[in-house]
């Protein structure tokens, strides 16, 4: 392993510095993790759980013969069925264990958190979800390359493609390393190797149909346990919100009155809980963070595929409708848990380091839903949620490593280097050898990875598919005037701004960089007002000043592209391709 | 330019209809939920004060349905707008092709 800090030191990336925001890591597992004693009941539940996904990719394998099983699974996926696979794509370990952290720590600020995550929603089912199932065919590239010229929108739609799963895969396969040594006691470089390994068969033999169902499984794993804490967590406290705040707010008093602050003081500490804390350090950072939030839902590709796994755009809509019912139910149990967390885990000598009370949690503040699971369903329920952690990553980085391998098989090479002619065969040969690389890469970057502080990376993902993938997507949609150039310069430059004022933000320049604190350039939590500003200004500046033949090519496209993406006609033949 | 099928579509009234409809509907409520949401987020961070007073006598606070209220009002509309679509815009689709394809 000598070889791998090696990297880390190439990209100038210092040694892990913990962010002091709960909120931060919320998106991406940070911090100091001890090692557990190896569990074995989570082991075993967790194996039940990979033989079952195992016969299902086995039987999946089966069903995927052409290039359109492997990226759609055939299209025949229900909306219902869809919508619980884009939770399960969706609902991240990270966002599990985090949000739940983040209310523990402080309470409402985590439920500012998660509703960041689910506003984006809305955005895409109006303005977005039946258009893009009525033009595209595998990729979102298909959509926003629909009326241009195929080569430079492309492109363009690969490169962020890729870099959006980069960042979030690298995000995912450092959470599973913590994750997988603290729950379930194994070397960090065994459980990286055991994800890739895992998302590299489920997605070479099954594609598409696999993912699906491994997404699905977990999530109703993770809903049906989530649930069931947030049923016990509130059964204590007779179904009251008001007991469980109050008993809440008491023992976050009692903490902080240990800690030696004086009665006002902790009884403000306590109160605390209830309102705004911390999260929103200034009015630019809460909108532009909210911005990445909401536009990034509707430009990460790897949802926007499970688009085309639908038959029509009725079901589209469904898939949509469904999502966002569970997803929203879902951060509904985080912030139940988070509470929960409060009253059952940090009142817990047997869950606290050194058994003092107001100290860290055991294993670090992440494992406060992990506690919870062990205080309110004993040990067994603890392996089974340790497992369901552990399936969830795994739903994610499949859903990520496919739409990573479609953007190089079907964007770069079926459409960029073949010009549409290659075969459905030799198609589905470029995207398996595509996901064994990326798999690859996957594992050896999260090894890199294991000690440097990437909390920043998730925000990243969403600031560049909110600022890249999103204006170009949306406008290509909903306006006539748009062009090659227009929408390839203001792409990159939405691309381009947003990850280079990500590496001048605080996030990275100061907590992964190591610079001075107050010393970055960019002072606010995200780029994405901004970056997505520019974009939209690119694309319309480059599009109106367009004079080439191109451009009257590209408008003269819309009309037709319209008709399509509203009434669907001519959308069957393509997925039937 | 246009194909004679393509060229029936465009000039069809229910086809205008349909997009303007559909926009204007789905335009409205992206408007909605962006009020809520970032109303929100500016609340969030110039009424503080606001969001932690407790509703009654007990620990409870505005900011906790408020909340809450973001999160079901985001299911509600996505549902509203669906539900609609689901109804309403397939049967015009269904028209323009039936119209289209004759």
């Amino acid at each position: 392993m000598t070889a791998f800090p090696t990297i880390g030191r190439i990209l100038g990336l210092s040694t892990l510095i913990s962010l002091p925001s709960a909120v931060l890591a919320a998106g991406a597992l940070e911090g100091e993790v001890a090692r557990q004693p190896t569990n074995w009941t989570a082991i075993g539940m967790f194996a039940v759980f990979v033989v079952l996904t195992l016969f299902i990719t086995k039987w999946a394998a089966g069903r995927t013969k052409s290039a359109a099983d492997f990226y759609t699974a055939g299209g025949g996926i229900t909306g219902f069925q869809n919508g619980l696979a884009i939770a399960g794509d969706y609902m991240s370990a990270a966002s599990f264990l985090g949000i739940s952290a983040a209310v523990m720590a402080s309470g409402f600020d985590g439920l500012i958190y998660s509703i960041g995550f689910l506003v984006g929603w809305p955005i895409l089912t109006f303005l977005m979800a039946e258009r893009l199932r009525n033009l595209g065919k595998f990729t979102f590239a298909d959509v926003a390359a629909f009326r241009f010229e195929q080569t430079p929108v492309r492109m363009f739609a690969a490169i962020s493609t890729l870099v959006v799963v980069a960042f979030y895969l690298i995000a995912q396969m450092v959470g599973a390393g913590q994750l997988i040594k603290l729950l379930f006691g194994l070397e960090y470089w065994v459980a990286v190797v055991i994800v890739g390994a895992l998302m590299m068969i489920y997605v070479l033999f099954g594609g598409m149909t696999a993912t699906t169902w491994v997404q699905i499984i977990k999530a109703c794993l993770l809903l049906g346990g989530a649930s069931f804490m947030a049923l016990m967590v509130m059964s204590a406290y007779g179904f009251s919100f008001e007991r469980l705040f109050a008993e809440s707010v008491r023992i976050k008093t009692d903490i902080a009155t240990g800690a030696g602050q004086a009665p006002e003081e902790a009884a403000t500490a306590g109160r605390s809980i209830m309102g705004p804390g911390n999260f929103v350090k200034d009015p630019i950072s809460a909108i532009s963070f909210g911005m990445a939030l909401m536009f990034g839902t509707a430009g990460l590709p790897h949802i926007l595929m499970r688009f085309f796994t639908v038959p029509s755009a009725k079901e589209a809509r469904k898939s949509v409708m469904w999502a966002t019912v569970w997803i929203g139910y879902f951060y509904m149990l985080t912030f139940i848990i988070g509470f929960g967390a409060i009253t059952f885990v940090l009142t817990n000598p047997g869950f606290l380091e050194g058994g003092v009370l107001g100290a860290p949690l055991i294993g670090g503040n992440n494992m406060a839903a992990v506690h919870l699971a062990n205080a309110v369903g004993g040990n067994v329920f603890l392996g089974f949620m340790s497992a369901v952690a552990f399936a969830t990553i795994l739903a994610v980085v499949a859903g990520l490593t496919l739409s990573g391998a479609s953007a190089v098989s079907h964007d770069i090479y079926a459409t960029v280097i073949r010009k549409g002619h290659a075969d459905s065969a030799a198609e589905l040969r470029v995207s398996r050898i595509t996901v064994l690389a990326l798999g690859v890469v996957a594992v050896l970057l999260g090894i890199a990875f294991e000690k440097q502080n990437i909390a920043f990376m998730v925000s990243l993902a969403f600031a560049v598919a909110a600022s890249a993938n999103f204006p170009v997507l949306f406008l290509s949609l909903l306006w006539g005037g748009m062009t090659t150039r227009g929408a390839v310069i203001g792409g990159f430059l939405g691309l381009i701004s947003s990850v280079v004022l990500t590496v001048l933000s605080p996030s990275v320049w100061e907590a992964t960089l190591g610079n001075e604190v107050g010393s970055a350039p960019f002072p606010y939590t995200s780029p994405a007002l901004f970056s997505m500003t520019l974009a939209f200004l690119g694309i319309w500046l480059f599009s109106v000043t367009d004079k080439s033949r191109r451009s009257q090519i590209d408008k003269a496209g819309y009309v037709p592209q319209q008709i399509r993406s509203e009434t669907g006609i001519g959308a069957a033949a393509a997925s039937a391709h | 330019m246009l194909d004679p099928m393509l060229q029936r579509i465009a000039s069809d009234p229910n086809y205008h209809e349909l997009r303007t409809r559909r926009l204007r509907f789905g335009w409205l409520l992206t408007i909605a939920m962006m009020i809520v949401y970032y109303g929100f987020i500016l609340l969030v961070a110039f009424g503080k004060q606001t969001l932690a007073t407790p509703i009654g006598s007990g620990v409870m606070t505005w900011g906790i349905p408020l909340g809450f209220g973001v999160i079901l009002f985001t299911i509600i509309v996505t549902a509203i707008y669906v539900m609609r679509a689901n109804r309403e815009y397939d049967d015009l689709t269904d028209r323009i092709k039936r119209e289209a394809l004759k």
